[in-house]
């Protein structure tokens, strides 16, 4: 797999080209504007920026729509735009477009309502689709580090709310940490290849087989593996996970479930299959091991929590772990599972959440299960469509995270690991057990008090209904989606 | 493609009508409550004339369909896996999907008064219920066959958990945990075998008739075996993977029961008998001592608990579990007059338990209480409930003339030629459930009051609905040719190779 060598269907491959990276510019340019704008309004017109931000998203979604199969190159080869991470840049904005959507009802009930949260998701966003495109180790980590800055603003952005401030802080520490890793391993891995573009490792190393004796490289793969787990929040580098994603924000913690995790592993993804393939035998071995461990420790941990969102941080553990079963049998399905379960995930996690915000009062109040006692009831509509995305993540048909799970696993028995399909589906029939508690309380327990609340703001409505067509649509008839992965993967 | 022979896309409808109708009862969900009633039952006896309708097409083979299918549908549907919308009903598909309609509505008559509350979604997960079942039992993909298998556990999750009683909400979520874990690893093998299939032959298909014949490695093929022996063992449920079905028959409500007995527990049957046995002959037949042991363990363990259960829905409960174990006999003996005796006894046991519960039901809305103990007399007090109770604990207990002997004669002649040992074992089985039975209907009928209950007899509904259970498993028990008859094909065809 010969990458240094661009076919010659890639346009421009050395110099600037502004054309492989434009949704980034486009999102980038509206994200300042918006800052500008925020100085001249006032508090109660703060919403204007999230339609604006909507609108800058809309557009951009139609400058990656519009590259799609027309791979470009720029910038000496550190960036492409190839499917890969278009189909990725997609999954972002999704994520962004559903958050917005549901952070003004949030900012409003909150009493913060500060116009910044619109620019520093877009911010999120740009660095998210830099790391997908990024074919340079340094553009990666500038891609993350955009990210992450943006995030660590973002989990303590209710600053009059302690547990989000404890958010910031620790997310922030140990995401420093964390880049520390990555970056150490980039670093190890530059010394003994001598280039930090990834087709350019790949064909050192094909070259110069010695090197993978070199502990150096052996080194610097662990540690990226590391510094990578962190970011996707794979077990035992997860322990951020559930108090940032209890503590940040509703809005910020649907966000952050989504679509950095899937911003982690397109450049995981890209990394090390595309820069490392002469290690694979290494690194599967590895992911197998993080994947049981991810699935197992998210699942069962989930099992005994009493917080909603802390109960959703700890699925999202386990559900980075179904993912790194399909990233561990590395081939055709399942990558093309990965590209195709993050996108679902992004629909059913922030539909949930959605509700989440609805039924939460100010101060992060009202987020226990046990506060959905009688929901499903008092609200049949709000509740049909959080069963929906409950079913969706446990893995239950019709819903999208069924078809995503089938093609996870499929990939994972094709490739022979057998083991680690049956300890994905064991994992996910144990799973099911929380998903139906809230189920349980949302529609077999009497509710304990009466239910009131901001009424259901139009752009959150809006959210249900994306969320809810985004799961039933592609786990009915998922032939479009399923094609499109399949010609997003790197192979 | 293959359409059936006028074209008419019956077992669509089939599949979606009841859904259809259940979604109906949205718009008028809070308003109009006298529409629901009228309406879930109209949706109910429509699926049962559609049903009925398919009967006479059995007459003339579908074209481009497999052998013995005489309505056929096949329209692509995920091209990229290769899975396919193809649906087929032969003579065993058409008595359970006959069976389903029937009971749905037993099931939606028998919770007629007792569910006063949230009536709407009642009736909308029943119907949802019944379209799940009728795909299990008309798919022919095995894709298509996993997704409606799924889909049942949802809305009888919901009928235990909200109108179920006592610890509902455990069941619920045992019912549910205990049949997902063993579908997710026949799920596994459905993929496993389609990988094989498709590296073998380049044609990447879920489609039942294009993966039979599928050369596997023996053993490779017993893994993928044991992984759908265990998903169907787990619904049938056979010793000793039954534990989730005494609470969670305990503890549903009337309705849910019936459905439970009547219908969930066939798709376990059904799905060895469709796919288990085709997919994996050798497979198959070497782990057919295995399930003949399973079979009669539990035919005797439970017939032995029964007997010992004070609740009487618990007491039906396990003898359900017997009569399947009598099910799982025939199957595992796989010869034409075993195999005909076990499908057979799938209907005469969906029939009559349906009725045992049904029954139940009544006399635990009459009095609130379902102990055996707390009742005595009750032929004194209610004549005509007692009489038909008597007719179906008779009818359960295998009395000859009624339905359940014919298929408990069939089972044991057609099993007794592959083994003796597990023919004789299960003669006994055929005592045991009478000890019980008649222990209960003594003490039931005709035992000294010992509280006094006050015990309406049936009203004109219930009687109506008793007697033409009552008449069907006195049909099946005298005349049981129909039946047989249009088991005959499906039963030869399925059995080709063991005759």
């Amino acid at each position: 797999m010969d990458m240094l060598q661009f076919p010659a269907n890639i346009a421009a491959a050395a110099g600037v080209n502004f054309a492989a990276i434009m949704p980034e510019v486009i999102l980038s340019v509206i994200a300042m504007a918006l800052l500008l704008v925020n100085v001249f309004i006032n508090s109660e017109q703060k919403a204007y920026l999230g339609y604006l931000s909507l609108i800058g998203i809309v557009v951009t979604f139609f400058s990656v729509v519009s590259g799609w199969g027309a791979p470009q190159s720029g910038f000496n080869n550190s960036v492409l735009q190839d499917n890969f991470s278009l189909f990725f840049k997609g999954t972002f904005l999704v994520s962004a477009f559903l958050t917005i959507l549901i952070t003004d009802q949030y900012l409003k009930r909150e009493e913060c309502n500060w116009g910044e949260i619109y620019p520093l998701i877009l911010f999120a966003t740009v660095g998210m689709m830099l790391m997908a495109s990024g074919t340079d180790l340094m553009t990666i980590f500038l891609g993350l580090e955009v990210l992450s800055v943006s995030l660590y603003v973002l989990a303590g952005f209710n600053r009059a709310n302690l547990k989000s401030n404890e958010a910031g802080l620790k997310y922030f520490l140990l995401g420093a940490f964390s880049t520390g890793f990555l970056l150490y391993g980039m670093a190890l891995i530059y010394g003994s290849t001598g280039t930090t573009r990834v087709a350019a490792i790949a064909s050192y190393i094909s070259q110069n087989g010695m090197v993978l004796s070199n502990p150096m490289l052996v080194a610097g793969m662990l540690l990226m593996a590391v510094g990578f787990s962190f970011k996707i929040a794979a077990a035992p580098f997860h322990m951020w996970t559930p108090d940032v994603y209890e503590g940040a924000p509703t809005p910020m913690t649907a966000f952050m479930s989504v679509g950095p995790k899937a911003a982690g592993f397109a450049a995981f993804l890209r990394v090390f299959i595309v820069a490392l393939p002469a290690m694979k035998a290494d690194w599967s071995e590895l992911l197998w091991v993080l994947a049981v461990l991810t699935m197992t420790v998210g699942n069962i941990t989930a099992l005994k929590q009493t917080n909603i969102k802390r109960m959703l941080a700890y699925s999202s553990i386990a559900h980075a772990g179904y993912v790194l079963v399909g990233f561990t049998a590395g081939n055709a399905v399942g990558t093309a599972g990965v590209l195709f379960y993050m996108l679902s995930y992004a629909f059913m996690n922030i539909g949930a959440f959605a509700i989440i915000v609805l039924v939460g009062r100010k101060g992060e109040e009202n987020n226990n299960v046990s506060d959905y006692a009688g929901f499903g009831f008092k609200h049949p509509v709000l509740g049909m469509c959080m069963s929906i995305f409950l079913f969706s993540l446990a893995g239950i048909p019709p819903a999208a995270g069924f078809i995503g799970k089938f093609y996870l696993f499929s990939g994972a028995i094709q490739a022979g690991y057998v083991w680690l399909a049956i300890i994905g589906v064991l994992n996910s029939a144990a799973s099911v057990y929380y998903y139906l508690r809230v189920m349980v309380f949302m529609y077999m327990k009497d509710p304990t008090e009466e239910f009131d609340w901001l009424a259901v703001s139009p752009s959150l409505a809006l959210c249900l209904l994306l969320s809810v067509a985004g799961v039933l649509i592609p786990g009915i008839v998922p032939g479009t989606l399923l094609d499109l992965a399949q010609k997003a993967i790197l192979m | 493609m293959g359409y059936d022979m006028t074209g008419f896309p019956f077992l669509t409808i089939l599949i979606f009508l009841p859904l259809a109708t259940g979604l109906c009862l949205l718009p008028v969900w809070n308003c109009r409550p006298d529409l629901w009633r009228p309406v879930a039952l109209a949706g109910a006896i429509a699926e049962l004339g559609v049903a009925c309708l398919c009967w006479p097409a059995a007459a003339a083979p579908a074209k481009g369909a497999p052998a013995g299918f005489f309505l056929f549908e096949d329209y692509p549907w995920i091209a990229e896996f290769g899975i396919r919308y193809t649906l087929g009903m032969d003579g065993l598909s058409l008595l359970l999907v006959i069976l389903t309609a029937f009971v749905t509505l037993i099931a939606m008559l028998a919770s007629w008064r007792p569910v006063i509350d949230r009536v709407p979604l009642h009736y909308l997960l029943i119907l949802a219920m019944e379209s799940g079942i009728m795909g299990v039992f008309l798919s022919l993909d095995l894709f298509l066959f996993y997704l409606f298998w799924e889909l049942m556990l949802i809305p009888m999750f919901f009928l235990i958990g909200i109108w179920g009683h006592g610890r509902r909400i455990y069941s619920a979520i045992k019912f549910f945990l205990f049949t997902l874990a063993g579908s997710l690893l026949m799920l596994l093998a459905i993929i496993t075998l389609y990988l094989i299939h498709g590296s073998q032959t380049g044609v990447y298909t879920f489609s039942l008739y294009g993966l039979i014949g599928t050369v596997v490695p023996h053993s490779t093929a017993l893994w993928l075996y044991g992984a759908f022996l265990l998903a169907f063992a787990i619904k049938f449920p056979l010793f000793p993977l039954h534990t989730w079905l005494p609470d969670a028959h305990t503890d549903a409500p009337t309705a849910g029961s019936v459905i439970l007995a009547g219908l969930l527990l066939k798709t376990g049957a059904y799905g060895l008998v469709r796919f288990g046995y085709p997919l994996f002959p050798a497979a198959a037949a070497t782990l057919s001592p295995l399930l003949m042991v399973m079979a009669v363990t539990g035919i005797l363990y439970a017939s032995w608990i029964a007997f010992a259960q004070s609740d009487m829905k618990r007491l039906v409960a396990y003898s359900s579990v017997g009569h399947m174990g009598f099910v799982a006999l025939g199957i595992a003996a796989w010869t034409p007059v075993a195999l005909s005796g076990a499908i057979l006894q799938m209907v005469n046991h969906g029939i009559t338990t349906s009725a045992m519960f049904a029954m139940i039901g009544m006399l635990d809305e009459r009095t609130g209480t379902r102990e055996i103990d707390a009742y005595g007399n009750v032929w004194g007090k209610a004549p005509r409930l007692s009489f038909f109770f008597l007719f179906f604990a008779m009818a359960s207990a295998g009395l000859p003339g009624l339905n359940n002997f014919v298929g408990e004669f069939l089972i044991l002649t057609g099993s007794f030629k592959v083994s003796h040992l597990a023919v004789a074992l299960a003669g006994i089985g055929v005592i045991l459930p009478l000890v019980y039975t008649v222990r209960l209907i003594q003490e039931l009928l005709f035992q000294e009051e010992r509280r006094p209950l006050i015990i309406p007899d049936l009203t004109v509904t219930e009687c109506g609905m008793v007697v033409v259970m009552a008449c069907l498993d006195l049909y099946i028990g005298l005349h049981p040719g129909p039946l047989l008859d249009m088991l005959h094909s499906p039963v030869a065809i399925l059995t080709g190779g063991a005759g």
